[in-house]
């Protein structure tokens, strides 16, 4: 007996080395499971540039936007006892709430924008991405990605409330309202029904720094590594409402960048991009490889189930084996499927 | 107890003067209670301190004071002629002794001068020494000569005897206009040319002359300069930024602002950050007392023109105009949630009572039946083997 | 012969533990009216950080991998051909059956817009690119299977009257001439959607721990569910005999229990393959929670394997029963992790299920085994003899 588990064990760590080695090479050549081909950025796609140095935390982005997509104040529970109704401050985006700016702390804070001893803004919402995983997984294709402007839209009439957008995204944007009995899916749409007004969206409107700046993405690309070449300190001026929109801007110095736009490849790139002066991470923005995780897991749902091929030579194999085998059954013995009825 | 001993004295002190045509500056006795009570408020102290404030200025000893001006524009010296209440002349003739004013001494030349002397030495260690302008320091400080020496070496000869030193105006406080680049005099702010010396600052261009008369009333009540922040400046008045107690604040935070001047936001009364408003780095009180006595409303902002921060050091006279103010607001900041603030429900001790409910059925339950097959396992092997051969044939 | 052919349990439907199950159900009952009534986050935990909370990891991911006994059973017994098995193919049939429409209740619970679930049949809506999608429809579509597939226990105990009058035995021919459709269906469509339970975490990217996250996750969620599938058909067949003093199983057991081992083997050998592929087994031992998480997943999986490795002990009730007990422990904590413990989604979120959230799981649980209690009583599905059923309806 000690024998044969002995035998069995080794069979056991056979097989593990011999798996490892099968499943190592194409791991390795990422082969047969590769992602599919990342998509690309619409030519004439709109996008958002973010510069955190700009940002001076005045919220006028949060109230705006609250405005314009007709979202409630909202409380923290720790807040909601004594000034329910009366202040806005979200703790973070919700479904009530698809815009805010958030604080890095630390040391003593004395200082804006240095990772050391001090603090940084940032804004929270839909990053817009090139590739977006809540389209990936929606079933029923309530989120779309608008093939002009690139704008991640959401269709609650579509939507069958799976959270699966939320669970996926990357940024965790995509926020459900679990507070409402019929509750529905809340994110960023880029002021989309103010652009096709020909408005801005909200917070690129009204934020007074330039710090939200809309545009096409080439061209923030292109005004984000002139900030990002310029030495720190001097002076630039910084548009504000849309770049290139004709408002007047401001003149203020260049702050002091970390050499990182972070959206550019993230994720397989974003049409929000984000210049900042203490670390990306710090800041709440994670750290993502340059592919969609949508290109992985479309890559190998493609793999298996291009042209529904594998599956239906399964079902064919399946259907032949079971045909053969209740055959065999019926001939050889008795089976409940095959026996006549007892009460007949 | 004690206060109403005092307020006995107190008004028996102002009683004896009521016969007295314009002891108390042209106002009856009850207008200057009421005036030391409303500077008491101003300072942000207990009323019941109006009438220790209304004892020291009624003293017959009045305080000796000695003005002393260098580069300057009598700004500072304008403003403060249209304070109303007091008006100047109550405070320069019946509040305090002022000995020395390039501006308002009555005499001139050698006689002021003389008398400038005379009173310094008198009262040598108890006069309180006001300065407006910047000290000029450069090739010696000729840039600024009164009385044929340095306005320098006055300040210096001044400050020395001095029980308290007051620098109005921002260019005394921290250099002003002269001191801009490229600087030629090389000018600087009285605390510079006086190291060692605790000079209160009232910033402004010019200060606000309620701020000066409230300042000269504390040192005068309580023999000592009021609450200083960091940069010497009385926080009862420079404590907080203009941006906190604007009126148009709620605009800025709704995200309102006025574009350019004359635009619509800005005949809405709309936020001028964006034109360049430095109120939110600026500290002063001018949202919450105004200007002068020109009514509520008449301050800067108030009259639709962005605040240029001109008591605030490297702020006015130095950022562009139009350039956005950095909003100190929020710094360190602490309305804003934390990129990582805690948030989700934790465990409570009904689902961990019901977690651990279901793992204990389920080792129970698996242990109820683990025992019962103790006693069966052989018999069932057994069985098993005969049913498995029966099952295979 | 006539020993092995499943007969109803009868006896009466209304005992203890049944009343019991029944004041869990009640109490889960009450929470599900308010969860519609008031929202779901008056009895959730579940929040923006972690929208998919017990409800789905319990009932769906790890439920339907209860209810795989179906799918296991049929593999083995009507693909690999392996008819000693067969006793053991309809009691694992009705595990199928409940596991998978419970999963479908549990869904319709948590879904946010429920009243929009027929969007997922509308073509103009479908989304193929979506791994949920692609679950849903073969979830649906393995429901609607399991029941063909139990349908004949319905004709079996149905009276001829009513059969003469809809004409079910002409169903009841052509499901037996064509039911091997409906078990190649049966195969294949757990495979597809048990497969794409793992494809679903693919999108998670970051969120998820290395030590989870890989290429191979549909490979080891299939493998994973046969074992369960397997391990549940151990389970049910050892208790229901035990408690209903049926004859013993105990030598299909013994050698199923082997296939199971095999299985966790292959699993075992896949997991850590690709581990030591990617260079990520260093984080097994790195102490934090994912690694704790990670060694007793391990140490779950691997029990089996070694109890089971000798004949002896495979034939041994007791022992085998324990590897059954690891072995299912194993696989839910797999997806449990995979789904939930292993995630962290930043932004400084944490999760703990209410207990109201619990207590509409107990009750969806409860439901399950109080239906297979009056299914066992009252239709042919657990082998027995008639002379042994006591109070069984003529």
């Amino acid at each position: 007996m000690d024998l044969e588990r002995r035998r069995f064990l080794r069979g056991a760590a056979g097989a593990v080395t011999a798996a490892a080695a099968a499943v190592a090479a194409p791991v390795n050549e990422a082969a047969a499971f590769g992602p599919r081909e990342p998509k690309t950025l619409p030519p004439k796609a709109v996008g958002m540039l973010y510069d955190s140095t700009l940002c001076i935390g005045c919220k006028a982005c949060v109230s705006a936007c609250k405005q314009a997509n007709g979202m409630p104040a909202e409380q923290p529970a720790s807040l909601a006892a004594w000034n329910e109704g009366t202040w806005d401050a979200a703790e973070d985006i919700s479904g009530k709430t698809l815009n805010v700016i958030r604080v890095y702390q630390n040391g003593t804070m004395a200082e804006k924008d240095r990772e050391q001893d001090g603090y940084a803004f940032v804004k929270r919402h839909c990053l817009h991405c090139v590739d977006p995983s809540c389209i990936s997984v929606c079933p029923v294709s309530a989120m779309r990605k608008d093939p002009v402007t690139g704008i991640v839209t959401h269709n609650p009439d579509a939507c069958i409330g799976c959270r699966y957008c939320v669970y996926g995204c990357p940024f965790n944007v995509p926020q459900y309202q679990f507070d409402e009995p019929f509750g529905q899916i809340s994110k960023c749409q880029f002021c989309n029904h103010l652009q096709a007004e020909g408005k801005l969206p909200a917070c690129c409107d009204v934020c007074p720094t330039g710090a939200s700046l809309f545009g096409l993405v080439e061209d923030l690309q292109a005004e984000a590594e002139r900030r990002l070449a310029a030495q720190p300190g001097t002076l630039y001026e910084f548009p504000r409402g849309k770049l290139g929109g004709g408002r007047p801007g401001h003149e203020a110095p260049i702050g002091h960048y970390q050499p990182h736009l972070y959206g550019e490849k993230e994720a397989g790139g974003t049409q929000v991009r984000y210049l900042t002066g203490v670390p990306h991470e710090k800041l709440g923005l994670p750290e993502l490889p340059d592919h969609s995780y949508a290109a992985v897991s479309e890559g190998m749902q493609h793999t298996l189930y291009k042209g529904m091929i594998a599956p239906l030579a399964l079902f064919g194999g399946l259907v032949f084996l079971a045909r053969r085998s209740s055959k065999t059954y019926r001939d050889e013995g008795p089976a409940h499927i095959d026996e006549e009825d007892s009460s007949s | 107890m004690g206060f109403v001993d005092d307020t006995d004295r107190v008004s028996g002190t102002i009683r004896n003067l009521d016969g007295y045509e314009g002891a108390l500056g042209g106002l009856t006795r009850r207008e200057f209670l009421k005036y030391c009570t409303g500077v008491a408020v101003t300072l942000g102290l207990s009323s019941f301190t109006g009438l220790r404030i209304a004892q020291a200025a009624t003293a017959p000893q009045r305080p000796p004071v000695i003005w002393l001006s260098a580069q300057e524009c009598t700004g500072c010296t304008e403003s403060l002629l249209r304070a109303y209440h007091p008006t100047l002349e109550t405070l320069i003739l019946d509040m305090i002794s002022l000995d020395y004013h390039e501006a308002l001494c009555s005499g001139a030349g050698h006689q002021a001068e003389a008398y400038k002397a005379k009173s310094m030495k008198e009262n040598w260690g108890k006069y309180v020494l006001v300065v407006d302008g910047s000290i000029p320091a450069k090739d010696g400080g000729v840039y600024c000569m009164v009385a044929g020496k340095p306005i320098l070496q006055a300040v210096k000869e001044a400050a020395e005897g001095a029980a308290a030193i007051i620098s109005i105006g921002s260019c005394a406080s921290w250099g002003g206009i002269p001191s801009s680049d490229p600087n030629p005099t090389g000018a600087k702010p009285v605390h510079a040319v006086l190291p060692g010396k605790t000079v209160i600052n009232l910033p402004g261009c010019p200060p606000n002359p309620y701020n000066f008369l409230s300042t000269v009333l504390y040192l005068l009540t309580f023999g000592k300069p009021p609450d200083l922040d960091i940069k010497n400046r009385p926080k009862f008045a420079y404590g907080r930024l203009v941006h906190e107690n604007c009126e148009r604040r709620p605009h800025f935070d709704a995200g309102r602002f006025a574009l350019e001047y004359g635009d619509f936001g800005h005949r809405q009364g709309w936020c001028l950050y964006k034109i360049g408003c430095k109120g939110p780095e600026t500290h002063a009180n001018c949202p919450a007392i105004g200007f002068g006595d020109a009514g509520e409303g008449n301050w800067p902002v108030g009259i639709g023109h962005p605040c240029f921060g001109c008591t605030e050091q490297g702020i006015g006279f130095t950022k562009p105009l139009h350039a956005l103010a950095d909003v100190k607001t929020f710094s360190p900041p602490a309305a804003f949630p934390a990129v990582n603030s805690p948030k989700g429900e934790g465990i409570t001790p009904a689902a961990a009572a019901i977690a651990a409910g279901i793992a204990g059925l389920g080792a129970g339950a698996g242990a109820m039946a683990l025992r019962g097959m103790k006693d069966e396992g052989e018999e069932g092997g057994k069985e098993a083997s005969s049913r498995s051969s029966s099952g295979q044939h | 012969m006539s020993e092995t052919a499943p007969r109803p349990l009868g006896g009466p439907i209304i005992t203890k533990p049944f009343a019991i199950l029944g004041v869990f159900l009640l109490i889960g009952g009450y929470f599900i009216l308010r969860r519609f009534l008031f929202g779901m986050a008056d009895v959730s935990n579940m929040s923006n950080g972690y929208p998919i909370g017990t409800w789905v990891v319990l009932d769906v991911v790890i439920g339907t991998a209860f209810g795989c006994g179906g799918f296991a059973m049929a593999l083995l017994v009507y693909i690999f051909n392996r008819n000693v098995y067969h006793p053991l193919m309809r009691p694992a049939l009705l595990g199928g059956v409940f596991g998978y429409t419970l999963a479908g209740l549990a869904v319709m619970i948590d879904l946010g817009r429920y009243w929009n679930a027929f969007n997922l049949l509308m073509p103009w809506y479908a989304q193929i690119n979506s791994v949920i999608f692609e679950v849903a429809l073969c979830v649906m579509a393995y429901i609607t299977v399991l029941w063909i597939e139990f349908w004949p226990a319905f004709l079996e105990r149905m009276p001829v009257a009513i059969k003469q009058r809809f004409n079910l035995h002409k169903l009841q021919v052509f499901l037996r001439r064509y039911m091997y459709i409906f078990i190649g269906l049966g195969v294949l469509l757990p495979t597809m959607h048990q497969s794409s339970l793992g494809s679903v975490l693919l999108i998670m990217g970051s969120k998820l721990s290395p030590l989870w996250y890989t290429q191979w996750l549909p490979l080891l969620y299939l493998i994973s569910a046969l074992t369960m599938g397997y391990g549940v058909v151990m389970l049910e067949s050892t208790l229901v005999q035990r408690s209903f003093k049926l004859p013993s199983e105990a030598a299909l057991l013994a050698k199923l229990s082997r296939v199971a081992a095999g299985l966790l083997v292959l699993f075992l050998a896949v997991r850590f393959g690709d581990l030591l592929a990617r260079g990520q087994l260093g984080r097994a031992f790195a102490g934090d929670r994912y690694s704790v998480l990670f060694l007793i997943e391990t140490a779950l999986f691997a029990a089996p394997v070694l109890i089971l490795a000798s004949r002896r002990r495979c034939a041994n009730m007791r022992l085998r029963f324990l590897a059954t007990i690891s072995l299912l422990a194993a696989g839910s904590l797999y997806r449990m992790n995979g789904y939930l413990l292993a995630i962290d989604p930043g932004n400084g979120w944490t999760y703990f299920p209410s207990a109201p959230e619990l207590m509409i799981t107990v009750g969806v649980v409860c439901l399950e085994i109080m239906l297979y209690l009056i299914f066992v009583k009252t239709l042919p599905v657990l082998p027995g003899s008639i002379a042994e059923a006591p109070g069984r309806p003529s």
